[in-house]
């Protein structure tokens, strides 16, 4: 009889599997323990074989072409496990069971077979098939009065992993009331039970177990003479935060990122900071704009930023240099290839705008244009990489006021701009004014630059930007 | 008044796709014809990974038209480097994706129709789909010669590919989907889908390069509209459903609720280029210096699109040892990308002896390298 219950209840899941049955609630009408044990299924720590179902179409083999978990994974039931292909169709296999993968059966790319063995998995009675069945497998070394047991003329229902931490803590099911469908006996109930015995509030097991939502709700009110035997301990589950840390390695990009950063490190740093007012240049931008637009170009502030700095180059060589590892020989760089810092993607990178000492304001907003289309592309060249010589990194389109830079090797200096802010300031006659201010902060080489360099170069940088008629003064 | 119509079908489609349990409440049956107003290929993609994961196709089946802007489409198993000229694709803006379904490459561009056929698992047949498209062409132009292979392709005049097709299965669902070629442009397609990277050794799926023939070609005054529109006309005969088509918008989080993180994966680095099995490559190529040609011979392997294992072969000396060192090292474990590989080598130049001389070999060397990409 028990055989031929095992036959109709497969139709439900388990087609192909001997190892596994499901019994509906009135299998519990079955007396007999010993049959129960022949035809009942799955204990824990029972290894079954995953079968590769049916494709559809006619498909006998597929190729494996990747596989989601690997031997030791614990998996639930419809968690990915793989991925076949079979002429061009891409089908993923998902778990029927949860529990823990033991054996692979394939390696990638090889020929899978539709009704052969996929995996194998180690099934976790407990956690055994999905809530909405009354699960009453029974574990081997079973009790009696741990089955099925009479309280007033009911059965007490509960789950294997339940009746065992029952077990393991010497509880009656008889004497903890179930809060559960059915008044089926949760874990709750048995670590309340337990808490209200030893007045001690329990740690939680050890797997932090989602316990799965019952289909009915929890919320059946319990017989008033129950009640009173409920002394409400509330049992203190630590919150339970499941995300985990991630590590990966550093690579690529970001590898060179830390030997460039370690090797500036030894630069022996220093710094200098000011503000420009940027008043004359707001105005002086705002009519050449529409000049720039109809050439087709987009003119920005770092034009007049990197021309004035190789202006102020032509006067202090020195911060256009570089020194060799050894600290014996400084090379004065002829070209001034004044590096933007941009952010992408990536992370930072750093394409040059060539010898900007021979071109004009025009001439460097076209090629700052082209630098930033490749760069926001993706498809900078290491041209426009390398053989930079001095760096002007504008922090201040995302935002800040003063930074601390860092020299890019083999460079000697460094200047980040600041965001440009409406400040009020005192004009020359004492009166308060509108104001357009940017901070700059250098950084330099102290081996070979000195404060006062520095601070000369930027009060002339500083002199050509807030008063840009100078500049006509100085342009090559 | 299209506006509004659309709105209606919008929230219409929302009313369905939020309850699906309960299943369509129109007085028509439960068949659903949609169109994507959208040609950006990712978000066409994402809506059909969204309607696999949450739409309940027990009792309904659903057709969705799409087409997209140039976009180059590989398989779910295959190699870009192997179907592609990546190169091409970078130059001439035309977007990469990697759909979820198996099968080979496909070129896309407003000129070609992408039809894909959901059903529930159990009721995935390919052959019916696709004869259900060659019914639609004979209907609307009953002198085509299109017909069926026996690898799903459709033929017109027995020798011309005009349509390719994929699928994907799922738990409880599947879809099918296939091209048609109707106004595509050929120069493109067959410019950008021959890959000039040599040495490629993988078992990635491989693509079976046919001739093909645009539907235009064989009669002009045919429309991907008109093409649509019959194959609409044909499915809802044979679903027996309205010959109403929804219109849906791919980026609408009300109506398809976590569609946008759908669009965001598919475009990932690491679903594009980091899904490709893993390949080696083993090739050669010359470096012309200052009156010398040198010999450089390059092994690699490669494993979810990042370099694994990478050996370089040059002329003694050419480069110090050290600074070859430094290079390989950098590269393993690095993206096999043109665009890492620039910025590492110009980042690493900088730590590099300061001499110009090496650093114009090394500038070669990388430039060199960054073409295999």
């Amino acid at each position: 009889v028990c055989i031929h219950r095992v036959r109709s209840c497969s139709g439900i899941r388990f087609i192909k599997s001997k190892y596994v049955c499901v019994f509906d609630k009135s299998a519990l009408k079955f007396s007999h323990q010993q049959r129960l044990f022949r035809t009942s299924a799955v204990s824990c720590g029972q290894i079954v074989q995953f079968k590769l179902s049916d494709i559809g179409e006619g498909i006998t083999e597929v190729t494996v072409k990747e596989w989601y978990i690997k031997e030791g994974d614990s998996v639930s039931q419809f968690d990915s496990i793989c991925e076949v292909q079979s002429d061009k169709a891409s089908v993923t296999i998902t778990s029927r069971y949860d529990g823990i993968i033991r054996k692979l059966h394939y390696n990638l790319d090889e020929i899978a077979y539709v009704g052969k063995p996929l995996v194998d998995i180690e099934i976790d009675a407990s956690k055994g098939v999905s809530p909405e069945e009354d699960v009453v497998e029974t574990p081997p070394m079973s009790h009696e009065e741990h089955t099925h047991q009479e309280i007033k003329g009911h059965k007490t229902l509960a789950t294997p992993a339940v009746r065992r931490l029952a077990m393991e803590n010497n509880i009656k099911l008889s004497e903890v009331v179930g809060t559960g469908k059915d008044n089926r006996i949760l874990k709750e109930d048995i670590l309340n039970y337990l808490a209200k015995q030893t007045g001690a509030i329990l740690p939680p097991s050890p797997k932090a177990e989602i316990i799965p939502p019952l289909p009915k709700s929890e919320t059946v009110p319990a017989a008033p003479k129950d009640r009173a035997r409920k002394i409400p301990v509330p049992v203190s589950r630590p919150i339970v935060f499941s995300g985990k840390d991630k590590t990966e390695p550093v690579t690529g990009f970001h590898k060179a990122m830390v030997k460039t950063m370690s090797a500036a490190l030894k630069i022996p740093h220093f710094g200098y900071c000011d503000e420009i007012d940027l008043t004359q240049l707001v105005q002086l931008r705002e009519e050449l704009k529409p000049l720039a637009q109809i050439r087709g170009v987009k003119l920005s502030f770092m034009p007049f930023f990197i021309k004035a700095a190789s202006l102020g180059l032509l006067q202090y060589p020195i911060l256009n240099a570089s020194l060799d590892e050894s600290c014996q020989n400084v090379t004065y760089k002829a070209s001034h290839n004044i590096g933007v810092a941009m952010d992408t993607e990536q992370g930072l990178i750093v394409p040059n705008v060539k010898n900007v000492q021979v071109c004009s304001v025009f001439e460097i907003a076209s090629e700052l244009n082209r630098l930033q289309s490749l760069g926001s592309a993706g498809q900078l060249g290491t041209n426009d990489l390398s053989g930079g010589t001095f760096t002007l990194s504008n922090i201040g389109t995302i935002g800040g006021t003063y930074a601390k830079p860092v020299i890019l090797p083999p460079e000697v200096a460094i200047g980040a701009l600041g965001k440009i802010q409406v400040l009020p300031r005192f004009n020359g006659k004492g009166e308060v004014f509108k104001a357009q201010i940017m901070n700059v902060s250098w950084s330099a080489d102290h081996r070979i630059i000195d404060g006062a360099t520095m601070a000369r170069f930027s009060n002339l940088w500083k002199s050509y930007l807030e008063n840009p008629a100078s500049m006509l003064l100085d342009l090559k | 008044m299209v506006l509004q119509a659309s709105l209606k079908n919008c929230l219409q489609l929302s009313c369905i796709l939020r309850t699906p349990k309960v299943g369509f409440r129109s007085t028509t049956s439960g068949s659903l014809i949609i169109q994507s107003t959208s040609d950006d290929v990712y978000q066409n993609l994402a809506v059909e990974d969204w309607i696999h994961d949450h739409m309940n196709l027990e009792n309904r089946q659903v057709l969705f038209l799409w087409r997209n802007s140039p976009a180059v489409v590989i398989g779910r198993h295959q190699n870009p480097w192997q179907e592609c000229n990546l190169r091409l694709l970078r130059q001439k803006n035309i977007k990469l994706a990697r759909r979820r379904s198996g099968g080979g490459t496909v070129y896309h561009d407003l000129g070609n129709i992408n039809l894909t056929f959901f059903t529930s698992r159990k009721k995935y047949e390919r052959m019916e789909n696709l004869k259900l498209v060659v019914k639609a062409l004979k209907a609307l132009r009953p002198q085509l010669d299109v017909h069926v292979t026996d690898r799903y392709d459709i033929l017109l005049d027995r020798h011309y590919k005009i349509s390719g097709t994929a699928a994907k299965l799922g738990r409880t669902t599947a879809y099918h989907h296939c091209t048609l070629l109707c106004n595509a442009d050929k120069f493109v397609l067959s410019s950008v889908l021959k890959s000039p990277y040599k040495g490629i050794k993988s078992n990635a799926t491989p693509s079976m390069p046919a001739s093909v023939k645009n539907l235009f070609e064989e009669d002009p005054s045919l429309t991907c509209e008109m093409l649509l529109d019959a194959i609409a006309e044909e499915y809802a005969t044979q679903h027996q459903t309205d010959h109403h088509i929804t219109l849906i918008n791919p980026s609408d989080e009300t109506v398809l609720p976590g569609i946008n993180n759908k669009t965001k994966e598919l475009q990932t680095w690491d679903w594009v280029y980091g899904k490709t099995p893993k390949f080696s490559i083993s090739t050669c190529f010359n470096m012309v210096y200052k009156d010398s040609v040198l010999d450089v011979k390059v092994d690699m392997d490669v494993k979810h699109g990042r370099i694994d294992v990478c050996n370089i072969d040059l002329p003694e000396q050419w480069l110090p040892p050290a600074v070859c060192n430094e290079l390989v090292k950098s590269l393993t474990g690095s993206k096999f990308c043109p665009n890492e590989t620039t910025t590492l080598a110009a980042t690493l130049l900088r730590v590099c002896p300061q001499d110009a001389e090496l650093q114009s070999r090394w500038n070669l060397l990388c430039e060199n390298m960054i073409m295999l990409m």
